[in-house]
């Protein structure tokens, strides 16, 4: 299970921003440790967002995406105190879920 | 006329290699403003937070006792107010050192264990942590390091010393570097420590979380690290020495407006 | 690494025959990127993998600084204006990977997105946008100073 993320979720104007924080290494695949071995890619491959259980985003993320990514998007509806939730899948196996209220 | 027509290459170049200059720094600006928008170091401070909460130690205790100056269990605006004099340990301290008194007197940690633990390993991790969260609750307040005790104001002059006092194989001091205004190594500018460098800048952004290796940098690291580009040995995590020149750059930035934890190259 | 008999079932298709067969290790296997695009190293070859050539469009905005300072977090966010916009891609060109992230806008959700990626030199960000199952693309160059992939 990966680590929280940040999410902010705000509703105005008929529509809601996202912006989120995910906590991940997005290990690109190119550098060497000091024995001068690979370090092998380990990154998260796939992100859906979805708000009341309606998917309003996916995204297929390679290993270029930066460490510790940032994601903002904005999708038309969501209220305050709706549910919004992103989750995320890696390369690994690994997996995340988390979800916030809307603002 | 051809001295005029050198002059004038030469002025035109001048003018030009200014204006590149003043377009790069504008565009490294905006590169700066666009990061400002998700700032990994949150991330940081949630782990904080929750470590903060989390009955933890051979005491199973959770920090939300510690003083950090401004009586047991208050966190917002006790950053701003860092390093002070506490009267239950007789020094001045700094926010990290703060951090692992609370962790030996609340939780029962091993103090030697902490200060001897690497940076971003162990329990040097959650003091990262914790001092991430504890920064972000002084967000914008102003920097208002005292200098109420006499151990205050001599620490002050301790960090001044150390400050300016030369040495390591390349005889640099802090100094060096930060003791004047529009110094810059390669494209990174340097703020002058010896005044008030102004909001955000300097004392008044660290914790800062360094994109360049997606790390999260305290004070204490962040002066481990200009030893280590000094040449210096190590100074000892949250030693004296390291906390007196936390109080002189601190009391220099009087009411610069902290924007810890700030995110950097 | 422990190489379980489950690890190894777990790697299908291709990679887990090769994995079996001893000719590439577990954690390699991990590593491989198998999404079409994604493990290309061509630029062209990488766009070719979306199925079409892309029409260049000025309705397009392509966010990305002038200068990176660090390349290893360098903003880049898109907008696109092209009415029943349904998918964007982001390429750093000179990439050893072009193809950095892609996105699919469901009905309803704003095709605008921002993101960060690592940028390895000095080179174009190009946004492919799928619009009513048409291909479009608009490019912006972000100067880097400091290389993002750690090689």
């Amino acid at each position: 299970m990966g680590k929280p993320m940040r999410i902010r979720a705000k509703a105005a104007n008929g529509e809601t921003t996202v912006r989120a924080l995910m906590a991940h290494i997005m290990e690109g695949g190119q550098r060497k440790d000091s024995s001068g071995n690979r370090i092998p890619a380990h990154h998260i491959t796939d992100v859906t967002a979805s708000h009341n259980g309606k998917t309003v985003l996916t995204a297929q993320w390679g290993s270029a995406v930066s460490q510790n990514p940032f994601l903002a998007f904005t999708f038309k509806g969501g209220a305050a105190g709706e549910k919004l939730a992103i989750s995320w899948k890696d390369n690994k196996g690994d997996s995340r879920t988390d979800e916030v209220t809307i603002s | 006329m051809k001295r005029k027509l050198a002059l004038v290459a030469v002025l035109a170049s001048s003018v030009m290699g200014l204006a590149h200059a003043n377009d790069v720094e504008a565009g490294i600006a905006q590169y700066r403003e666009m990061l400002q928008d998700g700032n990994p170091a949150e991330l940081f401070e949630m782990s904080g937070e929750e470590l903060w909460t989390t009955p933890r130690g051979p005491k199973n205790a959770t920090m939300e006792k510690c003083d950090l100056g401004k009586g047991p269990g208050v966190v917002a605006a006790a950053f701003v107010e860092l390093p002070r004099y506490f009267a239950d340990t007789g020094r001045v301290q700094d926010l990290e050192s703060r951090i692992v008194t609370c962790m030996v007197s609340l939780q029962g940690f091993d103090e030697a264990k902490i200060l001897k633990t690497g940076y971003a390993k162990g329990e040097q991790a959650n003091v990262r942590d914790m001092a991430t969260y504890v920064a972000g609750a002084s967000r914008e307040l102003k920097i208002n390091v005292p200098q109420d005790h006499q151990k205050e104001r001599e620490m002050y002059e301790v960090g001044k010393r150390l400050f300016f006092m030369r040495s390591g194989p390349h005889d640099f001091a802090c100094a060096t570097c930060h003791a004047e205004d529009n110094k810059r190594i390669r494209l990174q500018g340097l703020p002058n420590l010896t005044g008030n460098p102004g909001d955000g800048i300097g004392f008044a952004a660290w914790p800062a979380y360094r994109v360049g290796n997606g790390q999260m940098w305290p004070m204490q690291k962040r002066l481990n690290d200009c030893y280590r580009q000094q040449r210096f040995p190590e100074p000892k995590f949250a030693s004296d020495a390291t906390i007196a020149l936390g109080v002189y750059m601190g009391v220099n930035a009087k009411d610069a407006k902290s924007i810890a934890p700030a995110i950097k190259r | 690494m422990n190489t379980t008999r489950r690890q190894v079932i777990k790697t299908t298709g291709v990679l887990g025959t090769l994995v079996s067969l001893g000719i590439i290790t577990q954690a390699q296997a991990i590593a491989a990127d198998a999404r079409p695009g994604f493990a290309t190293k061509s630029f062209s070859d990488a766009i070719a993998s979306l199925g079409g050539t892309p029409t260049t469009s000025a309705d397009i905005a392509v966010n990305t600084p002038d200068i990176a300072e660090n390349g290893a977090v360098v903003p880049v966010g898109a907008t696109s204006k092209i009415p029943n916009t349904t998918d964007m891609w982001f390429f750093v060109e000179k990439n050893p990977y072009p193809l950095a992230a892609s996105f699919s806008f469901p009905e309803g959700t704003d095709p605008e997105v921002k993101t960060r990626v690592k940028m390895g030199t000095s080179t174009q960000v190009t946004v492919v946008v799928k619009a009513g199952g048409e291909l479009y693309a608009a490019s912006k160059e972000t100067k880097v100073t400091l290389g993002g992939c750690g090689g």
